[in-house]
């Protein structure tokens, strides 16, 4: 693959997110106040001194957005590529075995399916200590159920088709047919649920923070600053729109890196043009 | 007698996206120019690529998938359409000229009934009312020999056979009184003895109604047949133009006597048919819902030689190699391979076993992965089997490329990168890698041109003599059985009804279903399809 392939929107992504690791990365150097310190007022306005201002207890916004991207980041992508690991095996085994194995993982599948995502979250997450691991893992087999449905539509259009049967035909292990001959061909809708998830996920872990049992305060993350500061936009502050903001541009980004790669595992060569 | 159809310096040109680089103008049909008299019947042929589909729908100022038309003129009754605007091509299409496309499963909507889809065009114009529309269905339906053509129009597309759905499609384009109907390919997906009925019905059709038609195909025998002239294509141009009888028997160009004398060569049968290598013992199959696919069947195949299994769609023939293979379990009877029996499910068969049996699909579009190239494709089967790696396998896969007569540069495309016939050779290539001793082929040439599937059979062929292959072929074909198979079997709604030796098996006195079978193979010569009509014994089943 060559640099100049990539077109400009996609190295737009690439550079949000770049920014984003880089300051979840090197938090403590770049931001210019601590996580929790308090540097002035309440809703102070944006100066010189205080980019974007200063939140709901008078800590400075861009150094908490600053340290925020890390449990944000860390969390939302652990949770979605976990779901996505998790949800796509499940699914692919159940969509090459077919029969029995298939009808139960399929059933269990509806039935954590049927319980509300969040009524769930919320009674595991109360049950279970308190720990960032914890709260990823809850994350991740919640949206995993997603992942299974879409992952078992598409290898079940995979497995039918005959260089799927030749494969077997060779004595080939369910192993090889899940992961050279099937998941090659159905990464096109894959990536695309990818972009989609992970944006999902920033805001189910903000719902999670919203509701006392995500992130602990006093730590940031983006989500519970849209909560802490979304008072003030009553009173005309802006302070709530900065996390907000930030949650967009890295959605966005992320698709925007999701869109270039779609394109790139669709295209003609190679590809199945459909999918 | 005025022209109905005149096409002068047709062009037709599309844009075309390689990957990784820029766009390009292709020329698709370049320079072609013919006319069309009222009640004849003009007959486009040539291999895919060949531009017939798009001249055939530029008779409807149309152009399909990005085509555009770029040049020349094309005169309805004198009046130029390319001409018209979007309004007035309406006011053509499906009134004056109609379409009849190549698969009628998919050209119709499974939700509506096919008496409402039949007369839509004719309502929609304004031409009758829907009683007269509907009156005319039923009189079209009687000329085409439909079954109760009362109630046909009640039916819904799934609940009628394909032959039937084709004619339906040619009832929903003589509907209108059209002037001028494009058909394009409409027999090629119905089996042999479906087509003859469905060409017979398109041919009293056409002559009762006194419409002039374009049809489309790439079969010389079929066209022959309802064809009053013919004009040969290739590449988009004109090979040759002239008369029915003056192309099939005074052609004058090396590609037309090329597609006339396709296949004619013929093998002799091997003169020993009595060691066998695969023997198959009253085996009966059925799928898991119960209905039984295949009844007792018994047929053997000797070291080296070609055994040719011929039938209609839903014969078994397929079924019967997926129970070889161990897809389907037998539920009844044993197959045994050089005297040893074979295990009858896929699971518990060894490798080894797996490696001697190898079997090449209809389809090589489907039957290889997408994603992995030649490489991948042919280099799997020689690492899985025989462990190779790295350089000895390149090396290895380079030898088959060379053998399938491929040259090494293929060795990094992907299958969409190679031409049908490149792609049924790779697939080839993959199994002749296990090293077997027993390849089936199913249908491996039907979905090819005729040439092409001429240089795939020599291939086969020339593997066979090389290195001792014995060859299950599976086919509707009797010309290919004819020119490959020492031994036939005729299968028949999941029955044997014939085996043994070809020189036997194809000579009188024959049962009436090899008889029908034999006599439904379009041959290239006016006026067969009369005769045919006119002497067969049995009329072919589900019309």
């Amino acid at each position: 693959m060559r640099l100049r392939e990539i077109p400009i929107t996609a190295w737009v992504g690439i550079l949000g997110i770049a920014l984003a690791c880089f300051c979840a990365a090197f938090a403590p150097l770049i931001a210019p106040y601590g996580e929790t310190e308090v540097v002035g007022g309440v809703w102070q306005e944006a100066d010189a001194q205080f980019f974007f201002g200063l939140d709901n207890l008078g800590r400075d916004i861009l150094s908490r957005l600053i340290y925020g991207a890390r449990t944000t980041l860390s969390v939302a992508l652990a949770a979605t590529v976990i779901s996505f690991s998790l949800g796509i095996l499940l699914s692919f085994i159940a969509a090459v075995s077919g029969g029995l194995i298939d009808t139960v993982f399929s059933r269990f599948n509806d039935l954590m399916m049927s319980i509300p995502t969040l009524i769930f979250a919320l009674v595991v997450l109360a049950v279970l200590p308190q720990h960032l691991i914890v709260l990823i893992l809850v994350m991740a087999v919640l949206d995993s159920t997603r992942v299974y449905r879409l992952g078992r539509a598409v290898a079940l259009d995979v497995a039918v088709m005959e260089f799927v049967e030749a494969a077997r035909l060779r004595g080939e292990g369910t192993t090889w047919i899940i992961f050279r001959e099937i998941l090659p061909n159905t990464l096109s809708p894959l990536l695309a649920e990818f972009g989609l998830r992970f944006a999902f996920s920033i805001l189910f872990l903000s719902t999670l923070s919203f509701l006392g049992l995500g992130i602990q305060p006093p730590a940031a993350d983006w989500g519970g600053m849209v909560k802490d500061n979304k008072d003030g936009i009553i009173f005309g502050i802006s302070a709530a729109l900065v996390p907000g903001t930030a949650i967009a541009a890295l959605a966005i980004c992320v698709n925007l890196v999701v869109d270039w790669l779609l394109k790139r595992t669709s295209s003609l060569k190679g590809g199945r043009g459909d999918a | 007698m005025p022209e109905l159809l005149s096409v002068r310096n047709l062009k037709i040109e599309a844009t075309s996206y390689p990957p990784g680089e820029p766009p390009k103008r292709i020329t698709i049909v370049d320079g072609v120019s013919f006319d069309l008299q009222k009640g004849k019947v003009l007959g486009l042929i040539g291999e895919s690529g060949a531009g017939k589909s798009t001249i055939g729908l530029s008779a409807l100022a149309y152009g399909r998938g990005g085509a555009e038309i770029t040049g020349g003129e094309v005169s309805l009754n004198g009046t130029n359409i390319l001409a018209l605007g979007k309004a007035g091509i309406r006011k053509v299409r499906g009134a004056q000229v109609c379409y009849v496309a190549q698969s009628a499963a998919a050209a119709f909507n499974p939700a509506h009934r096919l008496g409402d889809q039949v007369i839509e065009a004719s309502v929609k114009h304004g031409l009758m009312s829907k009683d007269e529309a509907r009156k005319r269905a039923l009189y079209l339906f009687r000329v085409l020999g439909l079954p109760h053509p009362e109630t046909f129009g009640d039916r819904f597309p799934h609940q009628v056979s394909g032959g039937q759905l084709q004619r339906a499609m040619t009832a929903m384009a003589l509907c209108p009184n059209p002037e001028l109907i494009v058909f394009d390919e409409p027999t090629t997906a119905l089996d042999v003895t479906t087509q003859i009925d469905v060409l017979a019905a398109i041919k009293h059709a056409i002559e009762e109604t006194d419409t002039a038609a374009l049809y489309i195909t790439h079969d010389l025998a079929v066209v022959a047949q309802i064809s009053d002239d013919i004009m040969v294509l290739r590449y988009g141009k004109t090979v040759e133009y002239g008369s029915v009888q003056q192309i099939i028997e005074a052609p004058t160009q090396d590609y037309t006597r090329a597609l006339v004398n396709v296949r004619q060569t013929a093998r002799q049968e091997a003169p020993d048919q009595s060691q066998a290598l695969l023997r198959v013992d009253n085996v009966s199959a059925q799928y898991s819902n119960g209905f039984k696919v295949l009844h007792g069947v018994s047929l053997h195949l000797c070291k080296g030689q070609t055994l040719a299994i011929v039938g209609e769609s839903g014969s078994g023939k397929s079924t019967l190699a997926r129970v070889i293979t161990g897809l389907l379990p037998p539920s009844d009877g044993r197959i045994t391979f050089e005297d040893k029996p074979l295990t009858p499910a896929l699971k518990s068969r060894s490798r080894d076993e797996l490696r001697r049996i190898q079997l090449i699909y209809q389809m090589a579009d489907t039957a290889m992965n997408p994603r992995q190239t030649v490489r991948d494709i042919i280099g799997r089967p020689l690492t899985f089997y025989y462990g190779l790696r790295g350089a000895a396998k390149t090396a290895r896969v380079k030898e088959l490329l060379e053998q399938i007569e491929m040259s090494n540069g293929f060795i990094d495309r992907y299958p969409a990168e190679l031409s049908g016939g490149q792609k049924q050779r790779v697939a080839i290539a993959r199994a002749l890698a296990a090293k077997p001793e027993l390849i089936l082929c199913d249908e491996p040439t039907s979905a090819l041109d005729p040439l092409v599937a001429e240089g795939i059979l020599k291939l086969l062929m020339k593997l066979q003599t090389e290195s001792q292959l014995s060859y299950i072929f599976i086919t509707h074909d009797i010309a290919i059985v004819r020119a490959i198979a020492d031994s036939v079997a005729v299968m028949h709604r999941g029955r044997l009804v014939r085996f043994g030796p070809k020189s036997r098996a194809l000579s009188p006195p024959f049962d009436d279903y090899t008889d029908l079978l034999l006599k439904s193979v379009p041959e290239m010569e006016i006026g067969w399809l009369e005769r045919v009509l006119s002497t067969r014994r049995m009329a072919s089943a589900g019309n």
